[in-house]
């Protein structure tokens, strides 16, 4: 089952009000999707942490829903 | 998760050096995020040993709960979990991964 770009993004700002969120449609089908999430919060967090934390807050869609979700995490310059 | 797929994880982990958890075979890749994995890794010229999650339901399922983490490919090094295949790449364009393999004294790929 495909998600929309903007209920990804909505759940990844629920958890991250002050993140910058892109969200990318890779090919264009609603089901393969690149997300890149820049937040201070990922300040201190190593990429693994930073991962998790975005996979937690997309609630478990993770590997299930979301197959095709590359993802880029940072923290602001 | 159960103990006995927790006992075979972790022994696949510490019994080798590089270990990629992936979809298919190094040849015959069945997902392109594993076929990326593979083709770093390959490029690193490090020696690997590869888990098919496909062909084994309880390690699929068990791997994710392992590692807390709820994709395909995984890659561990020495025991430790470094990553999925965002991960890899990124930390291979910054020649981190490299680096790591480096550090960690992991023996280049028989050739």
């Amino acid at each position: 089952m495909p998600m929309a770009s903007d209920d990804i993004k909505a759940m990844i700002l629920e958890a991250f009000p002050d993140a910058i969120v892109e969200i990318q449609d890779l090919a264009g089908d609603g089901d393969h999707y690149a997300a890149k999430v820049v937040t201070p919060a990922f300040a201190g967090m190593n990429r693994v942490k930073q991962h998790q934390a975005v996979y937690a807050a997309l609630k478990g869609k993770m590997g299930g829903e979301l197959h095709a979700l590359q993802l880029t995490t940072g923290i602001p310059e | 998760m159960n103990d006995a797929v927790h006992a075979k994880i972790d022994t696949m982990v510490t019994s080798n050096d590089v270990v990629l958890f992936m979809k298919g075979t190094p040849l015959f890749p069945q997902c392109g995020f594993s076929s990326k994995a593979v083709a770093i890794l390959e490029h690193l010229g490090v020696g690997f040993e590869s888990v098919d999650v496909l062909q084994d339901m309880d390690v699929r399922q068990g791997i994710k709960e392992f590692s807390d983490w709820p994709t395909i490919p995984q890659l561990y090094v020495k025991g430790e979990f470094i990553g999925g295949s965002d991960i890899m790449m990124e930390m291979y364009e910054a020649g981190e991964l490299g680096e790591l393999m480096a550090e960690k004294k992991v023996a280049p790929a028989a050739s």
